[in-house]
Order: structure tokens, then sequence, then C-alpha cells
């Protein structure tokens, strides 16, 4: 009986971890599309970068026999935190040079190009092992304070960790959002043109909105390698990566952060809890097919919200700045 | 060299005749739909279950003269276009026709229709699994031609159903008044309405016309390789780009941006991985983009 306490109690945990990871990656996009307008699909390549940056910051370059079976072109070896620092900036690099090169587009062009952007990040990864070891990927990923209880209870500290991740960004994005700044940001969500007419540099602020998402995106990708210990390019996959993000933040409530985390945190239940729901309905033969309602469950989910409550579960409120 | 580019242009007349229908109901309802390479892989499974039932009818179970395949498959190739023309019908009245009425903007329509995508992605993994399938098995005879290209036999049969389907569509909208009425909604909506053509019906047509098409595309596509559930979102990208590069509505775009996304994949194998092919569409989507936005054949 005290084992399957346990049992349960780690599984929440670690769902508990994934939800807000996720949640993190929700609040990236929210900044990109809830407040700007910004069609950005291809999270999953700024979750590749974020993850990957982090992973060959922080890991060492292989020596000795480990050499002959791992290719890594860097390998700094330094601390978690710069990792994710490092993960951010990169992120937001890869989001300045394609903001430079794609803002120019409109609506579901800017859509396909991000599509487009970040499969081939991901074909880049797989490619060239060179970089980070190709299809195998990297693993080995050091965790913060690991030293500091048995393995057993390490994902409590993880969750720890990536709470104060989620509020440190969610206030600041609440503060941003209020502030002048986001206030343009809607404006220019609402009409480009008036904004562009009030002397706001339409493109400057956009771009700003990409980086600052895809910053995000970047932590958040980076606080899954080092959750994960390892990462190959077959994790960075549009469903994965991009489009279960989409059904969060708009099941949560575009343009609300407190709805991107709900929605986070919704949507990865329904993605992780319904597994064992299916399990235990389908004939022992299908299991191996079963996974695949989910396929169907969160496509299902995006569609009946976009055609029966469009706003999602919270929706955005009226904003006032505070003073 | 010459050999890469004839495989590119069997592959670019399978995103030619899948591009088409993808470029009508984007000059109609301004909708990217995300799901029409969810729809092409539908619609070559059905032609798999469809096609094996006919298999077990006695006389279908020869094969096609010279080709690959059997009478059952190319019998089965009717049921599967009809249904998969059902089907977009139906995707169509249940998703994207509320969303217009109350008028949303095409940008929801697209992210709908990538639910539409993992819904049907979904679907096909649990009724098949994510192993691959094949129309038949065996050796597929080959054709030498001059220049040291080699063909295969069912290559020539791939191209030839793609350009007449292609070639009965454009009959079919340039000759009949249906035809010519879609292609007025195609060019300016708010006026086709004005001259009294129902634009909801010619919408129901486009849809018709895309799932067709996407479903022979597809089962041409399965019978050049395999079937498997991501099949339709490879090409999804190829198709993008070959309809941005015709520019929006235009069938002719779409025709020669098909044909050019295929050479361009198959060519650059010669430098590339193949498994870049996908990237290398992407990359002269992108280049159009910025530099002719309109597309080669667009009106804006």
């Amino acid at each position: 009986m005290g084992i399957e306490i346990g049992g349960i109690l780690s599984f929440l945990v670690s769902f508990a971890i994934m939800a807000s990871i996720y949640a993190i990656f929700s609040l990236g996009l929210n900044v990109q599309w809830g407040y700007t307008g910004l069609l950005n699909f291809g999270i999953a390549g700024f979750f590749a970068i974020g993850a990957y940056a982090s992973a060959l910051i922080t890991t060492p370059r292989p020596t000795g026999v480990l050499a002959d079976y791992v290719d890594q072109a860097i390998g700094l070896n330094q601390p978690f935190l710069v990792g994710v620092i490092g993960a951010a900036i990169a992120s937001g690099l890869l989001a300045a040079l394609i903001g430079l090169l794609t803002l120019r587009l409109r609506g579901s062009y800017l859509a396909i190009s991000t599509i487009g952007i970040a499969e081939s990040i991901r074909l880049f990864f797989n490619n060239e092992p060179w970089l980070a070891n190709g299809p195998e990927g990297l693993s080995g990923l050091p965790q913060p304070l690991h030293g500091l209880v048995s393995p057993r209870y390490y994902n409590y500290i993880y969750l720890v960790i990536v709470l104060a991740f989620l509020a440190l960004i969610y206030i600041a994005l609440e503060r941003g959002i209020r502030s002048p700044w986001g206030r343009v940001l809607r404006a220019i969500r609402e009409d480009e043109v008036m904004a562009s007419a009030d002397g706001k540099d339409v493109f400057l602020f956009e771009l700003q909105s990409l980086v600052v998402g895809a910053m995000i995106m970047g932590i958040a990708g980076a606080l899954y390698a080092h959750f994960s210990v390892a990462i190959q390019p077959g994790v960075f996959t549009p469903l994965f990566g991009t489009f279960i993000i989409w059904t969060m933040l708009t099941l949560g409530g575009t343009g609300n952060n407190k709805g991107a985390i709900l929605g986070a945190f919704l949507v990865w239940a329904l993605w992780s809890w319904s597994t064992f729901f299916i399990n235990r309905i389908v004939p022992p033969g299908f299991a191996t097919r079963a996974p695949f309602i989910r396929y169907i469950l969160i496509g299902l989910v995006l569609v009946i919200v976009l055609l029966r409550r469009p706003r999602g579960i919270i929706g955005e409120e009226r904003q006032v700045s505070r003073f | 060299m010459p050999e890469l580019i004839v495989y590119g242009i069997v592959l670019g007349s399978i995103i030619a005749l899948g591009s088409v229908g993808l470029t009508l109901i984007w000059g109609i309802t301004d909708l990217f739909n995300c799901a029409h390479g969810d729809q092409m892989t539908v619609g070559a499974y059905i032609a798999l279950v469809v096609g094996s039932l006919f298999s077990r009818v006695g006389f279908l179970q020869g094969k096609v003269g010279p080709f690959s395949f059997n009478w059952g498959l190319l019998v089965a190739f009717i049921p599967a276009i009809l249904i998969s023309a059902g089907l977009a019908i139906l995707i169509d009245r249940w998703v994207y026709k509320p969303l217009r009425r109350w008028g949303a903007t095409s940008i929801v329509g697209f992210i709908a229709s990538i639910g539409v995508a993992w819904a049907l992605r979904g679907l096909i993994y649990i009724l098949w699994g994510a192993d691959y399938h094949f129309y038949f098995h065996g050796i597929r005879p080959m054709l030498f031609l001059p220049l040291g290209i080699k063909v295969r036999v069912d290559e020539i049969f791939i191209m030839v159903v793609a350009w007449a389907a292609v070639v009965a569509v454009y009959l079919f909208l340039a000759r009949t008044k249906t035809g010519k009425a879609l292609r007025a909604v195609a060019d300016n909506p708010a006026l086709a309405r004005v001259a009294g053509i129902g634009t909801e019906r010619m919408i129901v047509w486009a849809w018709a016309i895309a799932g067709a098409l996407i479903a022979i595309a597809g089962m041409l596509y399965g019978i050049e390789t395999q079937l498997r559930p991501e099949m339709g979102w490879i090409f999804l990208l190829p198709l993008f780009a070959a309809i941005i590069l015709g520019g929006q509505g235009s069938i002719t775009g779409a025709l020669v941006g098909g044909l050019v996304m295929g050479i361009a994949q198959q060519v650059s194998t010669a430098w590339l991985l193949p498994s870049y092919k996908p990237a290398v569409a992407f990359i002269l989507m992108v280049l159009v983009l910025l530099i002719r936005p309109q597309g080669i054949f667009g009106r804006r």
C-alpha cells in the first residue's frame, strides 16, 4: 500500500514538472500569439535550440572511450544556470534572425514558414552528427542540486526549481504586459495600421515580442532537457513540440497568462492520464496503437474549443494599467 | 542528373496533383488547409482496404498489364476517391463552415485545420498501426530509357493518371457552368455573390474536388513508395511551397509550382542527404515569399 501511494506521488510530481515546463512554453507563445498576434508554429524549433544549447553548455566534451561513440562539437561543462541562460540567449538570437527574415510575412505565411524552420532545425540536428551526436542525441545532462537528496526524491527538488522559473516568468510577464510596452503589443494585435499611425515602430515591437517569447521557450527547453537528462532530435516533433502547446494556450485562454498555465496543466493531464484509461478499456492486442487515441483527443479538443469557445476557458480580461 | 530530373518529374506530378485542390480552397475561402496532407494519407489507406477486399474477387486478382498492382487496386480507386471527397465535404460542414458563419478569420481556420490533421492521423494510427503498408509485394518491373535513365513502369502509370486527372479538372473548370462559377468565386468572392452565384455551394464543390484529387495523389504516392501514417505530413510542406510559388488560387501556378518542388527536391539529393528533401522545398518557399510574395502567377 505504501509503495502504491509512493508511486502515485512520484507520478504526480513528474506530471507537475512536465505540466509546468509546458506552462512556460504556453506563456512564451502567449506573448507572441496571445498579445501580439504572431503565428509562431515553430515552437519545436526553439524547444530544440534551448534544450541543445543547455546540453552543449553544461556537459563536458566526451573523452576516452566515450569519444568514440559520442560526437559533440561543443562541451563547456558549465553549471545548470549558465546552461539555462545560454538556452535563452541562443533561442532569442534564433528568433531575432527568423524575425528579421519573416516578420514581413503576414498571418498564415508566417505560420507555414515557422513550421518549416522548426522542421529544418530538427532535420539539421538529426543529420549532422558532428554537432550533437545526430539521431542518438546527448545524454548525461547534469541536474542541479543533485547531491542534496537520494535520487529517488530528486524530482521534488526539480519541481521546486521549475515552479520557481514558472512563477518568475509569470510575474515578469504580468508586469510587462501591463506596462506601456505590453499596451503597444496589444495595439499591434488589434490594428497594426493604427499602431503604426500612432508612431509605433510595428516591426521593432513585433521583433521584441518574438524574441522575448522565444527566450522563454528556450528556458523551457533547457528545463526539459535537464529533467529528462537525455535529448534526441526525435523529441522535437511538430506534435510534441508545437501543436500540443497551441492546444494548451487555446484551451486555457489566449491572451491570458493564467489561462496559458491552466491550459498546459489540463492538456498535459489529458495527454498523460488518458493512457491509463485507454489501456484499461482496449483489448490487449491493441495496446501498441491505443496511445494514438491521444492524437485524436488533442485534435478534437483544439477544434471543439475553436468552434464552441474560441476565447478558451478563462479568456482575455480587460487590461488596465496599474498605477 | 537526368535520372534525378525524371524522378523529380514523377514526384512533382504527384505534388502538382495534390496542390490543385489546396490552392482552390485557398483561393475560394482564404484557408491554408493543414489537414490536406493527412487527407492524402486517408485516401491512400482507404484504397488499401477497398483494394484488398476487391482482390478477393477472382477476376480482379490479375496484375494490370505490365504494372506491379492488380485490378483490385485499380478498381478501388473509384470508391476511395468518392469517400475522400465525401470526407472533405463533411470536414468542411462540421469545422470550417461554422467558422465562416461567425466570421472567424482564416487564421482561426488554419489553427482548426491542424486539429483536424491530428485527429485524422490518430485515426490512421489506430486503424492501421505505425507499420509500413504496401499495395503489392514482389519485384517492380523497370524500364530502361536513353541517357542511362531507369524508371519503374509504375512511374509511367503515375504520371499518366496524375496529368489525366489534372486535365479533367482543368476541363471541368474551363468548360462547365459550375466550373466557371467556381473560378469566379475564387477570383472575387464578393463580385461572384453579387452575380448570383451561391458561394457556399461552390465551396462544397471545391472541397469535393480537393478531396478527390488528394486521394488520387495519395494512392499514386502509395504505388510509388509505401503507405505510412506520416506520408501526408511529409508532403504538406512541398504542397504549401508549390501553391505559394504558384500564387493564391492559381491552378496553373500550382501545377508549375508542384513540378518545380518535385524536381528541386530530387535534384538536391545529388548534394544533400535525402532526408533534407522537405527542408529544400521549404527553403525555396521562403525565398519565394521574400522575393515575390504573390507567387509567379499570383493576382495580388
